[in-house]
């Protein structure tokens, strides 16, 4: 029970984690598969985050009538995996839509067949 | 003064010339100046290596703020040698890139792509430079993020999907190593590398340093495209741009297998890495299925870019195998073979650029023949393929003899046997291109189709990095110095 309760967040990470990188994984539309990415990043992002919270503390500004506080660095890590995050997905979505320009579709597999048959021509 | 200031130089110069890319926008003046920043970045890796070698390791000081709690650069032996292979390469690869990204690149997106290339430049110098985990990770991104870029540069349609999946697998791999760095520094309470190897010491039997340990070593895997991992490999070499491709092959790999040393040697430690986690067994195994797999897989390729691809999984394997031999020979055998692996492969598909560039496709079935109305293509890729293959007076051959050799220092003759074995192999790829290229006859009549030899400012280019590759494969104490100065310092000075 405590390491149900007490790592809950920890719990919520990993379960964000495995769904993002099934759906990576087992889906064939490439903008699914970008969803299951921000998904499985953002369960990081969390690990993260949680790592550096600490129970009843409060910002990191110094001042006489706080003692506790939460660990400013992997916040501060975080801001710069987000933007890091973003412009993965920018990129993907922009080739995303390159590769629909070209070949009409956005399914994996109804792409492959389409150079398959190139390739044979 | 200013050598003071060359570690960060090294990776700001080209950061800062992006941009001006992006302004100057005319193709020509664009090149220039990707191709001076080049140039920049290897006389300031010389420059460093020189320093290294001299007066040992080098640490920088980001904004003056002292580490742990700022940045910090430092430079040891082996990564400034590894920033002598990256920036070499580029400089070449730049100097051969005019004539071959105006074949190849749509006219308005040829200074992106100029942009790119040194964004991916500042990425590489950056992950490889850098003393501090998360700022790798940050530099590992900026150089994978912008390959995608240089990657669907192309005007091969299926290079898009050949870039989309190396960003999905590329971002998984990077996602990994954050998750490493993140459960590292959950347990030692520092990011910066030399402290970490320190901290490490107190708590390497928890859990968390092994679920670190195994994240880091997928991810990174999944980056260098070792094995099993490589899925995203053969279609992104084989669509991308020429250039393109003889950059990253050269570079992309050599720089995660860097990240890999780097970690398992510097943070890790040799006795938890290969006595406690036995990586070594795991990672011995791995790599001879890389040599054969992607050997055999080079021999049915009907497109000389895919082989070349194929091959270079391969080649990744020899890698792997000398550091999974964890001695002193075969840690040098892996680390020459950084050097040489990229001289080799960089080369080979440079010449495949030139044939891109006069038949406007790198399939055997439409350049049947031309090594005759090509002679100096040809002889390249005939030297670069010796090389490949590794055969004597080669650079190839003394990555070979040194992994051999470090098999039979452990008394391993079926390891040995099985080396000679994947060289055989890439005899069998390597001839099938000659075979094609040089002894079979044209369909079209030569006579009416007069194809000319490739342009100069590409054949000299080409026949640099093949001149190099013999120059080092007949006098290679100095490579061959470094290297085992490397291996020494990593396995512990002993």
């Amino acid at each position: 029970m405590e390491n149900l309760l007490g790592l809950y967040n920890y719990w919520v990470a990993i379960a964000l984690m495995m769904m993002g990188f099934y759906i990576v994984i087992a889906n064939g539309n490439l903008i699914k598969k970008l969803i299951g990415l921000n998904i499985f990043q953002v369960s990081v992002f969390i690990l993260f985050i949680s790592m550096g919270y600490m129970k009843n503390g409060t910002a990191p500004i110094y001042s006489e009538a706080y003692t506790l506080y939460a660990a400013p660095l992997p916040h501060v890590l975080i801001l710069t995996a987000i933007v890091v995050g973003i412009a993965t997905t920018a990129l993907g979505l922009a080739l995303t839509i390159r590769i629909y320009q070209a070949y009409g579709s956005i399914d994996e597999t109804e792409i492959t067949k389409i150079d398959l048959m190139d390739m044979n021509s | 003064m200013i050598s003071q200031h060359l570690p960060v130089l090294q990776v700001v110069v080209p950061l800062l010339f992006a941009p001006l890319c992006v302004l100057l926008r005319r193709h020509t003046l664009v090149w220039c100046v990707a191709l001076l920043v080049s140039w920049c970045s290897f006389a300031i890796a010389i420059l460093l290596l020189q320093q290294v070698l001299v007066e040992g390791e080098i640490v920088y000081a980001m904004g003056g703020w002292d580490a742990p709690w700022g940045i910090e650069y430092r430079l040891d032996i082996l990564n400034a040698f590894v920033l002598l292979i990256i920036t070499g390469i580029a400089s070449v690869v730049m100097s051969f890139a005019r004539e071959s990204v105006l074949k190849e690149i749509a006219e308005d997106r040829i200074y992106l792509f100029y942009t790119a290339f040194l964004l991916n430049l500042t990425g590489l110098c950056g992950v490889v430079i850098t003393g501090d985990a998360f700022n790798m990770f940050v530099f590992i991104e900026i150089a994978s993020l912008s390959s995608y870029a240089m990657i669907s540069a192309s005007q091969q349609r299926q290079s898009l999907l050949a870039a989309y999946r190396y960003l999905i697998l590329g971002t998984v791999g990077a996602t990994f190593i954050l998750i490493s760095v993140g459960l590292l520094y959950a347990m030692t309470g520092t990011l910066n590398i030399a402290d970490l190897a320190v901290r490490i010491k107190e708590v390497e039997s928890t859990r968390t340093i092994i679920t670190a340990f195994a994240f880091f070593t997928v991810g990174v895997c999944i980056k260098f495209g070792l094995f099993p991992l490589h899925y995203w490999l053969p279609n992104a070499y084989t669509y991308a741009p020429s250039v393109a491709s003889a950059f990253l092959s050269g570079t992309t790999s050599k720089v995660f297998i860097y990240v890999l040393l780097r970690f398992l040697f510097t943070i890790f430690g040799v006795e938890y890495v290969f006595d406690v986690m036995l990586l070594d067994r795991i990672l011995l195994v791995v790599a001879l299925l890389a040599i054969f797999s992607g050997s055999l897989a080079a021999i049915y390729q009907n497109n000389i870019k895919k082989m070349l691809a194929y091959s270079s999984i391969a080649q990744i394997g020899y890698m792997i195998l000398g550091i999974s031999l964890v001695s002193v020979t075969g840690l040098m055998a892996g680390i020459l073979h950084l050097f040489n692996h990229a001289l080799i492969k960089t080369a080979l598909f440079m010449v495949a650029a030139c044939f891109f560039f006069r038949f406007d496709s790198v399939s055997l079935k439409d350049l049947k023949g031309v090594g005759r109305q090509m002679p100096f293509t040809m002889m390249a890729f005939i030297i670069g393929g010796l090389s490949l293959i590794g055969t004597p007076l080669t650079v190839g051959f003394i990555s070979k003899w040194y992994l051999i050799l470090a098999a039979l220092e452990r008394d391993w003759w079926w390891l040995a046997v099985l080396i000679l074995l994947g060289s055989l192999l890439a005899v069998v790829y390597i001839w099938k291109v000659v075979e094609v290229l040089y002894f079979q006859s044209s369909d079209v009549d030569s006579q009416t189709i007069k194809i000319k030899e490739a342009p100069l400012s590409m054949l000299i280019p080409v026949w640099v990095i093949i001149l190099a590759n013999i120059y080092f494969g007949v006098n290679a104490s100095l490579t061959t110095g470094i290297a085992r100065q490397t291996a020494v310092y990593l396995l512990g000075g002993s």
